[in-house]
């Protein structure tokens, strides 16, 4: 199927971007690299009446060193952050993450902050960027504002960014030095999870000193996992700490239900992916 | 109608397009190129695998608007003064397909993963093709093709 006609617009600065967007409201959607959204308006399950293409608006993309944070823009492809030597070694769980999303085609396409906005909750790149506490940073008509991680994921494909805005960067403390894996359950190739979990931690002479766990597919947002945090802080990095830790993975969690497995089929996974995925980073921390 | 100029397989083409009008429709029905199929309604199958500006994408993903200025090569510009590319030569070599459906997008992205690694592991070669389906489930052959490809140097 196509999509439904739409008007087409490519402002090539984020000015020109919100304007369109305050012109024409809620018929309007923004265009990231359309991995997402194209499938979606060629199901027609949306027919917005104008497009409005970020693609020609250079600031959005690329990767910089800003201190203590990694500023990513939103408009960087995944295979862009893949292989980008910054984000592998301040922000490592970033780098686990975006490597076993989807498959190589759509990771040339599809954007950091195009699937941080989709905020699909089977999405992979919203544990990590929960569990970093990434920092969105967001213009709209009356300006720039900076929102957390925490605060960010609202709902089911639902964020903190509004109608007439659009999510410019996003910014991630560094963690140089952390060891950190994204351990992904899937049932088929270049899928989303059935439940994945990200983890990363700082371990001192066995120890772990600090951890950092989100959860994915583990309810209508990605979750963090703070009592298997709590549990993990001072604890050897040994297998019957991490296991006893783990244990706490599904507290306070809304797992669905579907054709994947069922609620409790998904609460046990999240221990079992927890244990793996600490072990892992402090492995390789 | 938006208007677009583009490079397909060497060519330098310019058309008004609808803005709806996906890569692949404008590939197939606009320009006649139907070496680059359409296999699913999903984006997950691959047959429609062709390179934008060198890299690979899904081409019933993209709009044609999306590839304004940009350079475009299918299966159909693979060839070089009428030798096949190595890849395609592999894939006849190993029989490297059953009906030949998925044929097009493996090959595009068989080039795309050797560019990147060329000298792939089996198992490298499994996680560089798993965005395009083989119905035939002939994925056995598809991989010896792309590893004598490889051992020809076909990464170039
Ligand atoms: C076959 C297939 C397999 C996939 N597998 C996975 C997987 O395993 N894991 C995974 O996480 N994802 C997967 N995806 C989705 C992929 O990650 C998408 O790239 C991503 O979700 C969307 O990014 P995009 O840049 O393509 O955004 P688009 O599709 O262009 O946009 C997505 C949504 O976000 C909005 N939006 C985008 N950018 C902005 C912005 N800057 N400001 C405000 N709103 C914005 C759009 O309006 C739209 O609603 C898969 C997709 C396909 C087709
Ligand atoms: S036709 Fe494009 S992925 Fe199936
Ligand atoms: S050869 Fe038939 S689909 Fe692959």
């Amino acid at each position: 199927m196509i999509p439904a006609p739409f008007d087409y617009l490519a402002p090539t600065t984020v000015e020109e971007a919100l304007a369109a967007l305050g012109q024409h409201g809620d018929d309007a959607k923004i265009l990231a690299g359309g991995q997402s959204l194209l499938p979606v308006l060629r199901m027609r399950l949306n027919a917005p009446e104008v497009v409005i293409d970020l693609g020609k608006i250079d600031s959005l993309r690329g990767i910089r060193d800003d201190g203590d944070a990694l500023v990513i823009g939103a408009m960087t492809q995944h295979s862009v952050v893949e292989h980008d030597a910054l984000v592998a070694e301040h922000t490592t769980l970033i780098s686990k993450a975006v490597e076993h999303l989807a498959d190589h085609q759509i990771r040339h396409r599809g954007t950091f902050g195009g699937a941080l906005a989709h905020a699909d909750p089977a999405g992979d790149l919203g544990a990590p960027a929960l569990a970093l506490e990434a920092q969105f940073v967001i213009a709209g008509p009356g300006g720039t504002r900076t929102v957390a991680a925490d605060d960010f994921f609202v709902d089911l494909f639902e964020t903190a960014i509004g109608e007439d805005e659009i999510l410019t960067e996003i910014r991630v403390p560094k963690h140089t030095g952390w060891g950190a894996t994204y351990e992904k359950f899937v049932r088929v190739a270049h899928q989303w999870p059935i439940v994945a979990v990200a983890a990363t931690v700082r371990v001192e002479g066995g120890t772990i000193a600090e951890a950092r766990v989100g959860l994915t597919n583990m309810g209508s947002t990605p979750l963090r996992a703070r009592a298997v945090e709590a549990a993990l802080v001072g604890q050897p990095a040994t297998e019957d700490a991490v296991r006893a830790a783990a244990a706490h993975a599904a507290e306070g969690t809304n797992p669905p239900s579907d054709l994947n497995g069922e609620a409790a089929y998904r609460s046990h996974l999240a221990t079992v992916l927890v244990r793996r995925a600490v072990l892992s980073a402090a492995g390789s921390s | 109608m938006t208007r677009i100029n583009l490079t397909v397989d060497g060519s330098k083409v310019s058309d008004d397009v609808e803005p709806r009008m996906l890569l692949v429709q404008y590939l197939r029905e606009k320009l006649g190129k139907t070496g680059t199929v359409i296999g699913c309604d999903t984006s997950n199958c691959g047959a429609c695998t062709v390179h934008l500006d060198g890299t690979s994408v899904k081409s019933c993903n993209v709009l044609a608007v999306q590839a304004d200025g940009s350079e475009v090569t299918t299966i159909e510009g693979l060839a070089k003064d009428g030798e096949l590319h190595q890849v395609q030569k592999s894939f006849r070599e190993c029989h490297g397909l059953q009906c030949g459906f998925c044929t097009p997008g493996m090959i595009m992205q068989s080039v795309d993963l050797l560019k990147e690694n060329p000298d792939p592991t089996e198992q490298e070669i499994r996680v560089g093709l798993e965005g395009n389906l083989c119905r035939c489930t002939g994925y056995h052959n598809i991989v010896k093709s792309v590893q004598h490809a490889a051992a020809q140097g076909g990464a170039q």
